[in-house]
């Protein structure tokens, strides 16, 4: 990839609309024509939107910990009574039931990865709705936000794994800050602290799902990821930069990934796995798997 | 990785690893052993794969690519039930294979015909697979780019025999990698090459006296019935 970093892409947004920047290296990198590169991104913008319409609310996953969260939030917001207002309940109930889906072996966008595909879907979906745009803009977000997720997996991680939660949802939400961030107007320089500031949020994040499995606390953390996003678009939209450059932010989250312990990345044995609760569920689930 | 490792697959979940990527080896199987569904499967799943398999779907996603589903087919839910309908008998087993990577499994497939065949093949993140072992030989591919799997005797001419069909069909190998049970005995050629085979050169290389197999694993090609 020639945009090795947030402050090349920045770089080269001085000179060249952001978008056929990422769209050009895409090419480069890949072999492939302008054409194939927005065809294949046009399809996952489609799938993104179809895995949405397909929730279903009577679904619960192999454990029976996730599901129907989705469809309470919805009635909750529908009452019009929320907290946060109605539009972060839509984004909450977006994030919610696409964790969900993910969750029941419905079919989902890994963005960037499966246990965090619930963030992007819920800061683009309900924006476009309010905002009354169409795909094709929509499209571009997606090119935005796929070049941030691709940095920060060069220089760091996207795999709770190696780097913990923080790696997967504070990647999707750093994804997801920047896609709206451009949708809003703001240029590479507001994308990209944007971003980092998303990443500084959710950084030491870990990685403890119960059983291993990717329902508790994955799903609701999904939530979290996508109002976090919001929260750091609206703020590089007021003009506000993240005192860290960037690139030193991604660093820096990759080095708090590699002082984790191992326990707290995707184990299932620390934080909320290793609970009297984390370990009865497990215990439950192995087995079954013996059967 | 690529844009569209960060952005896809469009996969059922709930885990890229341990439900695409199992998908995936299931597929892969299914092609090396190359008469569609098989009759038999027995599929031995070792670390994490035993550990949280049942959990991740990890089973139903192995059934799935045996039958020649993609990632994204939302009937990989209930595959064991779609194996019934088609004839197909599976068994699982939980086994530590030792020194493979935490996500692997054993699949040892007996085809219509008779035909056996067996690989172990790593689930390694994000979808993405390797297969380590084919027919009891130490192996390492992808199936990412267009893959010729050849496995013959290990006596002379074979190389030149698929490089020259290769060379007059006008197809550059990107990769060639030889392996053999010991001098004489099994070998298997995996060559990674820059675009498909025609089905000809295919056929040819199948009647070489020495070559027992031949495999034509095409990253574009999705269709793939019973």
């Amino acid at each position: 990839m020639a945009i090795e970093s947030l402050q090349a892409l920045m770089d080269a947004a001085r000179e060249r609309d952001l978008v056929e920047v990422i769209i050009s290296d895409d090419c480069v990198e890949r072999g492939a024509s302008r054409e194939d590169s927005l065809a294949r991104m046009r399809a996952l913008y489609a799938a993104i939107r179809r895995s949405s319409a397909g929730y279903d609310p009577s679904l619960r996953s192999q454990s029976g910990m996730v599901g129907g969260d989705g469809a309470k939030m919805r009635a909750y917001v529908a009452r019009g009574r929320t907290i946060c207002g109605d539009y972060a309940g839509q984004v909450i109930a977006q994030a919610l039931e696409m964790g969900e889906s993910n969750a029941c072996m419905k079919c989902i966008v890994a963005a960037p990865t499966a246990g965090s595909c619930g963030v992007l879907p819920a800061v683009l979906l309900p924006y476009q709705r309010r905002e009354g745009l169409d795909d094709e803009t929509m499209v571009r977000a997606m090119y935005v936000a796929g070049a941030v997720g691709q940095v920060i997996a060069e220089k760091a991680s996207i795999a709770g794994a190696a780097g913990g939660c923080q790696a997967e949802i504070g990647t999707a939400s750093a994804m997801g800050a920047a896609a709206l961030c451009y949708l809003a107007g703001g240029d590479a320089q507001a994308v990209c602290h944007a971003a980092a500031m998303a990443l500084k949020s959710l950084m030491g994040l870990v990685c403890d799902p119960i059983a291993g499995l990717v329902e508790v606390p994955c799903v609701k953390r999904n939530a979290a990821g996508a109002m976090i996003a919001m929260t750091s678009a609206d703020m590089a939209m007021a003009g506000i930069r993240s005192a860290v450059p960037p690139d030193e932010v991604i660093l820096a989250m990759r080095e708090v990934g590699d002082k984790m312990d191992e326990s707290l990345r995707e184990t299932g044995l620390g934080g909320v796995a290793g609970t009297p609760f984390g370990q009865k569920v497990s215990k439950k689930m192995l087995r079954t798997s013996e059967q | 990785m690529n844009l569209f490792d960060i952005l896809g697959p469009v996969m059922v979940g709930p885990s890229s690893s341990h439900t695409a990527g199992a998908v995936r080896i299931g597929r892969i199987a299914r092609r090396l052993l190359g008469e569609g569904t098989p009759r038999r499967a027995v599929i031995t799943l070792s670390g994490s794969f035993a550990a949280t398999g049942r959990g991740h779907g990890t089973d139903r996603a192995l059934v799935a690519g045996l039958l020649g589903m993609q990632p994204d087919d939302e009937r990989i839910a209930r595959s064991f039930f779609v194996a019934a309908d088609k004839g197909m008998d599976f068994r699982f087993e939980n086994a530590n294979l030792r020194g493979e990577h935490p996500n692997t499994a054993r699949l040892s497939l007996t085809g219509r015909s008779g035909r056996q065949m067996s690989l172990v093949a790593s689930s390694l993140g994000g979808g993405r697979i390797t297969v380590v072992e084919l027919d009891g030989l130490r192996v390492r591919f992808s199936g990412d780019l267009p893959t010729l799997i050849v496995q013959n005797r290990d006596q002379p001419g074979h190389v030149s025999d698929v490089a020259s069909m290769l060379a007059s069909n006008g197809v550059n190998i990107a990769t060639l990698q030889l392996y053999r049970d010991h001098p004489g005995g099994n070998a298997v050629m995996v060559i990674e090459i820059d675009k498909a085979v025609p089905q000809a050169g295919i056929d040819w290389l199948k009647r070489v006296e020495g070559i027992n197999g031949v495999t034509f694993l095409n990253v574009e090609e999705d269709a793939d019935g019973d």
